[in-house]
This record gives C-alpha cells, sequence and structure tokens, in this order.
C-alpha cells in the first residue's frame, strides 16, 4: 500500500509543487483574518461575504476584458527577460486592482444593505444577512450566465476554483504562477496588518467597551477587518473558488483553537496548519483517489480535485486536534476520565477488602479471619482490571483462599477509610442527616480528600478516633 | 421571442411549463412553511449547511449506485436518497462539533458546509473522470435546472410537500411553542428534542425537494426570504406561516414563468432574485413593519405630539395673561396670542410653530384673525385644557409617588403626557385626590405652586 502511495506521488512535478505552494498561500493568507473572525464569532460574516462579493468579481471579470478589448488594459507584449516579468507583473496588478475594487464594493454594499435591513426592518441578524448574502449570490451567478462567455469564468471554477489551472498562468516567462504572487502579497499584507495593529485588534476582539473606552475605535477596527476579509477572500477566490475559501477561513482558525489558549500561539498554528493542510490536500489529490477507485475497479480516476481535497485535508488536521489536542482534546478528557475511574474501583475494592477484614478479626473464630474480595466471577471488568493491577503494584495478596491487603495494601486502605469515616463523623456533625444517608455521601467524598483536609477535619472534631456508627477510624502506620 | 410565445408561456399553455410550475410552486411553499418556523428559531442558515452538505451524499450515492450496477447513477431518487442522508450527518455533526465548546455554533457550521461540500467536489471530481460519469447530471443538483423537471419528479415533490405541510399543520402548536420558548415547552414535559429533530428533519426535507429546481447553492433563499418578508405584513404566527407560503409559491411562479420567456436566465437565481423582489417591496409597503408604514405612523404622531404641544403652549400662555382678571371661563374668542408670544412659551423654530398652527388652523382648533393674532376655538380650548390636565397630572404624580425633583417633572412629564390614556388619567385623579383635580380645571401647575 505504501509501495503504491510512493508511486504514485512520484509523478509529482514543478507544477505540483507550485499548485501546492499556491494553495498554502492562499490557505495562509485566510487563516489570518479566520481567526479574528472565529474569536470574534463572525465566522458566518466570513461565509456571507464570500458569497455577497460574487456580482462585484463578475462585473470587474467583465470590466476588465472590456478594457483588454478597447485597449486600455494590453495583452502581455513579447519582450524578454525582467521587461516581461515587470510588464506581466504590472498587469496582475492592475488586474487584481480591478477585482479587488469590484469585491470591495459589493462586499460594502451587501454590509450597508443587511445592516439597513436589520435596523430598519428590525429584522434578525442571520436572517439580513442570509437574504443580503442569497440574493447577491443569485445575482452573481445570473450574471455568470449570462456574460459566461465574454468573462471567461465558469461558474464550476467560482464555486470551488481551480487551482490546477492557475497554476500554468504564469508571470511572464518564469515558472512562477501568478496566483503566488497575488496570495504571497495577500499574506505578507495580513500579516503585517496583524503586526502591527496586533494590540487594537485583540482588545477590541475581547473586550470592545474596554477598547472604545480607550479610544480605540472598535466599529472602524470591525469595518477594517472585514475590508481585509473581503480582500483576502478576492485574493484566494481564482484558486479555491467562493464556498471553498470558507474554509480556508475557519478551519486552520478553528483546528488551533483547539490546540492553544494563546492568542500569538493560535495566529501562528492557524497559518502552520493552514500551509501543512494545503499541501497534504495536493498530495492526497494525486493518490488517494486513484488508489481508492482502483480497488473499486474504476481505473480511469487519476486524480481529484486539489482544493476540494485541501478542505478534507484541513478538516482531518481539525478532527485531529479534536481528538489528541494536548489540552481540550476529546482523547485526554477520555483518559483523565478513565484514569479517575480506575482509581474510585481500586480504591473502593481496597476499602472492602479493609472493612471484611475489620470485620473478620471482629469474629472470634479465627478460621473466619481470611477475608475475601469476593468471587472475582462477579466482578465486573473493569473491576477486574483495577484487582490485576492492585495486585500487580502489591498491595493485594491473592492467595488460595482468597485476597487479603499487604502492608502496603493495609496502609493505603486504612488512609481511604480514614477519609470515609472522618467525612461520616463531619457530615453528623454539622447536618441532621440520618446515620444511613451519611454513607452515601462519604462514599463519593472519600476519594477526594486529600492528607491536608483530613487533618483539617479531624482537628475541627478534636481528633476523633469513633466514627458515627461506632467503628474505629483508622490511623495509617507513618501518621502515627 | 415572439410574442405570441410569451402569450403561450403566461396562459400556461405548455405541459411542460405546468409540471415545473407545479413542483416549483409546491416547494416554495414548504420552503415558506419550514422557514417561518426556522426564523423564529433565529437558525435560518441551518439549511445552507444543510444543502451545501448533501453534495457529498449525491456524489457518494451516484458512485455506490455505479459501482454496484454501471448505468443506474442517475436514478433521482437515489440521488435525493443520498442527499438526505448527506444533510443530515452533516447537521449531525456540526452538533458534534459544538460539544468541543471551544468551537461555537457559528464556526461548527462554517466547518460542516464548507468541508462537506469540499468532499462532494473531490467526488465530483471523480465521477467526472469516469467513462460514464459526465457529472452533468450531477452538476444539475448544484445549480438547478427547473426546466427539466418531469412529471416522475413533481410527483415526489408533491407526495413529500404534502407530507412536509401536514406535519406542521398537525404540530403547529408544538413546533410554535418551540420557537417561541423551548424552556418553557421542555418544563411542559413536551419532547423538545424530537420536536427538534422533527424540525430539523423538515429542514433537511425541503432542502432536497428543492435542490433539482432551484439547485442547493440557492435552496436556502427560499427558506429564508419569504418568511423574512412575511414578518413585514403580520404580527401573528400563524398568518405568517401562511404568507410565508404563498409568498414562497409566489416568487418560484414569477421566477419559472420569466426564466420560460427568457431561457438565457438560469430559472432557480431567477425565483431568489424575485423572492428579493417581493421582500424589498413587503420591506417598503409591508403593513406591520413595512418601512412606508412606519414613516407615516411615525409622521402621524409627530404631528399630534406637536398639535397638544400647541395647545399646551396657548393654555399656559392664556393662563398667565388673564389669571388676575376673570380667569378662563370666559369666550376664548376674546383672548388673542401673537405669534412672538407662543414662540417664547417653547423652544419652537419660527418655521416649526408655523406649520404646526397651520394644521391646527385646519383642524378647527385655532382661529386666525384679521389682526393676524390667534385664538382658540372653544373646540380647541377643550383640547387645550385637557392636554394641560394630563401634563399637570403626570407632574403631580411624578412629584408625589416617584419622589421626583420638581424642577425635572416638566420634561418627564412632556414625553409621556401625549400617550395617556383616559383610564390612565382617572386612575391618577383617584390617585392624586385633590379637590382642584376633581373640577374641570387643570390643577394649578406645580411649578406656580413652587414660585
Amino acid at each position: 500500500m505504501f509501495t503504491e502511495f510512493f508511486k504514485r506521488l512520484s509523478v509529482w512535478e514543478g507544477i505540483d509543487t507550485w499548485i501546492a505552494v499556491t494553495g498554502a498561500l492562499a490557505a495562509m493568507a485566510c487563516a489570518l483574518p479566520g481567526t479574528w473572525l472565529l474569536l470574534r464569532r463572525q465566522s458566518l460574516l466570513g461565509d456571507a461575504l464570500s458569497h455577497a462579493v460574487l456580482p462585484g468579481i463578475v462585473l470587474a471579470y467583465l470590466g476588465v476584458s472590456w478594457m483588454e478589448e478597447i485597449g486600455w488594459l494590453a495583452a502581455p507584449a513579447t519582450g524578454s527577460g525582467a521587461a516581461r516579468v515587470a510588464e506581466g507583473m504590472s498587469l496582475v496588478a492592475r488586474r487584481q486592482l480591478a477585482l479587488f475594487a469590484g469585491a470591495a464594493l459589493s462586499g460594502v454594499f451587501a454590509a450597508v444593505l443587511s445592516e439597513v435591513i436589520q435596523r430598519w426592518g428590525r429584522v434578525e441578524r442571520s436572517a439580513a444577512l442570509g437574504v443580503v448574502f442569497t440574493s447577491m449570490f443569485a445575482l452573481g451567478l445570473l450574471l455568470i450566465r449570462l456574460f459566461a462567455d465574454r468573462a471567461h469564468l465558469d461558474p464550476g471554477c467560482v464555486l470551488y476554483g481551480n487551482l490546477e489551472a492557475t497554476a500554468f498562468n504564469r508571470l511572464g516567462d518564469t515558472t512562477i504562477p501568478q496566483a503566488v504572487i497575488v496570495n504571497g502579497g495577500m499574506l505578507l499584507v495580513n500579516a503585517l496588518l496583524t503586526l502591527l495593529f496586533f494590540k487594537e485588534l485583540r482588545l477590541s476582539t475581547f473586550d470592545p467597551d474596554l477598547a472604545a473606552a480607550q479610544g480605540m475605535r472598535p466599529s472602524l477596527i470591525s469595518v477594517a477587518l472585514m475590508s481585509v476579509t473581503a480582500a483576502t477572500v478576492v485574493a484566494a477566490f481564482e484558486s479555491v473558488g467562493a464556498i471553498l475559501v470558507i474554509a480556508m477561513l475557519i478551519i486552520p482558525a478553528a483546528t488551533a483553537r483547539l490546540l492553544s489558549d494563546r492568542l500569538s500561539t493560535i495566529l501562528f498554528l492557524g497559518i502552520v496548519v493552514a500551509a501543512v493542510g494545503s499541501v497534504l490536500g495536493h498530495v492526497m489529490a494525486i493518490t488517494l483517489p486513484a488508489m481508492i477507485c482502483s480497488r473499486l475497479g474504476m481505473p480511469q480516476v487519476e486524480d481529484a480535485s486539489t482544493a476540494g481535497m485541501m478542505t478534507v485535508a484541513a478538516c482531518g488536521c481539525f478532527l485531529l486536534a479534536v481528538f489528541l489536542s494536548p489540552r481540550h482534546g476529546m482523547a485526554r478528557a477520555w483518559y483523565e476520565r478513565w484514569r479517575l475511574k480506575l482509581r474510585i474501583v481500586r480504591e473502593d475494592l481496597l476499602g472492602g477488602l479493609f472493612r471484611r477484614e475489620e470485620a473478620a478479626s471482629s469474629q472470634p473464630h479465627a478460621a473466619n479471619r481470611q477475608a475475601t474480595v469476593g468471587d472475582p466471577v462477579r466482578l465486573s471488568w473493569f473491576q477486574r482490571l483495577g484487582r490485576q493491577s492492585l495486585i500487580r503494584q502489591g498491595l493485594i495478596d491473592s492467595g488460595s483462599h482468597g485476597d487479603s491487603l499487604t502492608e502496603s495494601g493495609t496502609a493505603a486502605a486504612q488512609d481511604l477509610v480514614r477519609s470515609h469515616r472522618l467525612w461520616e463523623s463531619y457530615m453528623a456533625r454539622h447536618f441532621a442527616l440520618p446515620d444511613a444517608r451519611l454513607h452515601d455521601t462519604a462514599e463519593k467524598v472519600e476519594h477526594f480528600l486529600g492528607p491536608e483536609l483530613q487533618a483539617e477535619i479531624a482537628a475541627e472534631l478534636d481528633q476523633p478516633t469513633m466514627d458515627p456508627h461506632g467503628k474505629v477510624i483508622p490511623t495509617p502506620p507513618e501518621r502515627l | 421571442m415572439l410574442n405570441s410565445d410569451i402569450f403561450r408561456v403566461l396562459t400556461l399553455q405548455d405541459y411542460n411549463t405546468r409540471v415545473v410550475l407545479c413542483g416549483t410552486m409546491l416547494f416554495g411553499a414548504c420552503g415558506g412553511i419550514v422557514g417561518a418556523f426556522m426564523l423564529l428559531r433565529k437558525k435560518s442558515l441551518v439549511s445552507d449547511v444543510a444543502s451545501h452538505a448533501a453534495l457529498p451524499g449525491i456524489g457518494l450515492a451516484y458512485l455506490i449506485l455505479e459501482a454496484l450496477s454501471p448505468g443506474t447513477g442517475k436514478s433521482p431518487v437515489w440521488l435525493l436518497v443520498g442527499a438526505a442522508i448527506g444533510s443530515a450527518s452533516g447537521l449531525f455533526c456540526a452538533g458534534l462539533i459544538q460539544r468541543t465548546r471551544l468551537i461555537k455554533e457559528d464556526a461548527a457550521l462554517g466547518i460542516i458546509l464548507s468541508v462537506f461540500f469540499g468532499f462532494g467536489i473531490v467526488l465530483l471530481s471523480v465521477v467526472q473522470s469516469l467513462p460514464t460519469g459526465s457529472a452533468a447530471g450531477l452538476t444539475e443538483f448544484i445549480f438547478g435546472k427547473a426546466a427539466a423537471l418531469t412529471a416522475a419528479d413533481v410527483t415526489t415533490i408533491g407526495v413529500a410537500s404534502v407530507i412536509i405541510m401536514l406535519a406542521c399543520g398537525l404540530l403547529f402548536k408544538e413546533l410554535s411553542l418551540l420557537c417561541f420558548d423551548d424552556a418553557y415547552a421542555a418544563a411542559l414535559g413536551w419532547p423538545t428534542w424530537w420536536l427538534d429533530l422533527l424540525l430539523t428533519t423538515l429542514v433537511v426535507a425541503v432542502t432536497v425537494i428543492g435542490m433539482p429546481s432551484v439547485g442547493l447553492l440557492l435552496v436556502v433563499a427560499q427558506l429564508v426570504i419569504p418568511p423574512t418578508a412575511a414578518r413585514f405584513w403580520t404580527d401573528r404566527h400563524s398568518v405568517l406561516t401562511i404568507i410565508a407560503g404563498v409568498l414562497g409559491s409566489l416568487s418560484s411562479a414569477v421566477g419559472i414563468l420569466v426564466s420560460a420567456v427568457i431561457p438565457r436566465l438560469a430559472a432557480g437565481a431567477v425565483i431568489v432574485l424575485a423572492g428579493t423582489t417581493i421582500f424589498l417591496i413587503s420591506m417598503l409597503l409591508g403593513t406591520r413593519r413595512g418601512i412606508l408604514w412606519n414613516w407615516l405612523s411615525q409622521r402621524e404622531s409627530h404631528r399630534r405630539i406637536g398639535q397638544l404641544d400647541l395647545l399646551r403652549a396657548c393654555f399656559e400662555v392664556l393662563e398667565r395673561e388673564h389669571s388676575s382678571t376673570s380667569g378662563l371661563e370666559g369666550d376664548p374668542g376674546t383672548m388673542p396670542l401673537t405669534f412672538e408670544q407662543l414662540q417664547a412659551a417653547r423652544s419652537w423654530t419660527a418655521a416649526r410653530l408655523r406649520s404646526i398652527l397651520s394644521v391646527a388652523t385646519s383642524d378647527g382648533s385655532i382661529r386666525q384673525g384679521a389682526d393676524a393674532q390667534y385664538r382658540l376655538t372653544s373646540e380647541g380650548m377643550r383640547l387645550a385644557r385637557r392636554a394641560t390636565r394630563n401634563h399637570r397630572l403626570w407632574e403631580m404624580y411624578l412629584i408625589h409617588f416617584a419622589q421626583t425633583a420638581p424642577s425635572r417633572v416638566d420634561r418627564e412629564a412632556d414625553e409621556i403626557e401625549h400617550v395617556l390614556a383616559p383610564e390612565l388619567v382617572e386612575q391618577l385623579e383617584e390617585l392624586l385626590e385633590q379637590d382642584r383635580v376633581r373640577t374641570r380645571l387643570p390643577p394649578v401647575s406645580p411649578h406656580a405652586q413652587l414660585t
């Protein structure tokens, strides 16, 4: 299986590197504003924005192709070397500028319109957003359908981009794709803005009122963040399309959020996850589908959409973080819960054994002095697991007549029973509970009383020796 | 296109147009009805996630069908089943993600929407490279192809929408309470979890039946726009639901007819834009919250407040003038007021006072004599007395019961005097129990007592 994987991967060429780099740059550029949106709980706004800029982009495309037609924007001239690269650069810059302008205009229009609907029509926020962005998206699709032949826009590309094709759209006669310049530039701008306005963004995100009181303008920062997000979405648009860009905005940020609680670490990890997810996505796109489909009797399948696979890979990173995150991961939570459960089961076994030995020692017949932990068959599998670990650690001796506590086992059990009986005494002193009810709470609390609390309770109750049921409160040997 | 063709389309002479119209209108009605619940539950955008998450379901269904028996992949029923499974599992995963607690609802929905759609794109690109599989049949689910609806499709849509409408109708009370106050519903012992699941199922069902006609990208519009538009016409939930259904099918009908007349226009997008137009009209003209209506009623109350202020100003000026002589019991026609006197009474600009005066003159509460001075009519005097009385009653109330400083009561009374209903005035009188109050004269202004 691995040999097949590497065989399929060996078709990797220079162009594959550029595809991966383009995707990674787009995703990294999106990760920065995406993190801020996530922390501000405005991820939905990024979603809406990426839909709403569509008519602006289509109109800008139309405008650019119209300007090329009438000669305002010349197609790249023939020439050589640096001159052609420079010309290519300026062409990219002009075209991208037109797109930014169109997208920014429709983004601002959408924001204003949803604000107007929300305020004048007193419509709930998400519904207002829904009305505006679906309408504008419909308008964009309609425009594409109407002018598809003139704008060179394929409706499919609008949704999920065409990463493979953008890598071939090179700058002059270099091998660098134009999209690398555009998305790399966007990444630089975003990183610079984040560094410059880190303090403002942080404060206005976590405490807008304090930010306002300190003379910052949270609403202005919010508008600026929206504009930068819109620009980033447009830059990534050609490569990953309107819908998958949502994944680039949200998933790296969400993954980083699960991995860390520190803002700067989250921002940094978001970029890393974006890069890893994108490269992994392209690797998966050219290997996995063929490997799976050839086994299903569909050998024609060579590869799959890289942009789509990038979201799947990013989602894989996210799922890994959900399970394995050191602080918030499910695996850790499960492990902690399992460890606690095991500790409680072990302590309950020790306590039970101690009580039986105690009861047996008060009996006159020496034959009964040997206590057992009970029929091992009647224990649940978890209890059996606890018993095994107790035997392994030498706290329990499993003799032929049944289990018995060793010396260290007795000490541990005495400690536990001491907690139990001290708590019962404490409850009996301070709460008017019937004796029968004392046991239940003590059964729970006994596992969580440390030596300090034991000492405090004992001191408050004047070092009792008997619990309310008339049983001796044991004192472990080392504390005598 | 020839006019006769347009006529043919608009009079529904084509069997095909009738079929398509029927299917999309049924979907529009269902979308409006279910969307009305989601609007109140503030979860309008859930269906957006449901629709995007359907794509991998469609792709997988196709691939499985092709793997089992090549050539059967485009069976619409199975693709719809796949779509429904995809949507449902997407919403389920969104719920799971929210249980991490660090990822909030909006981010969870965004993640599911984009990841499922991305996975769907991967599957579509795989399908495309199969020899049998130009993805044409599948991309129709993305963009919608209303014109290609067949009678069989419409039968499926019809059955599904009857079931959806029945469910909404039979469980209307339960679903409404869930939307308005789910905690209360839970306290009543209702199975809110199951009701929520039912509502989500309804959303998935509507989303799926809408996909063949408007496409999965724009399905959400039919669940969001009609109910939001209907909100401008009514405050009653039952009426809202019905209006939303009607508006939904209306926008579908308009969209289908327009795109039938102009075939270059994609039906799905036109349906949504027809809905947007209806929304904008509703927002302008709606009788409950419409902008025009609000503006008119605000203007009316502004006018009324101006009149009451004017009359009270007249009364107070006259009261000052005539306090030493006969009092105000005589004929108001003998008590002239100048423009300057009135303007000094309140902080009116000359233009505002002039417009208020002209309204008052046309209402018949004030007359302007030949000497350019103003006189209250007897009806005007009655109204002025009442306005002043309301104002002073409220001032007295504020001083005696609300412990407000006398110097501040005038401003506060100014705000409330216009909305004092007669019953409230009676209650105030009882409360204040002052002899002076029982006469038809207004009580003396507390400010006068102070000075």
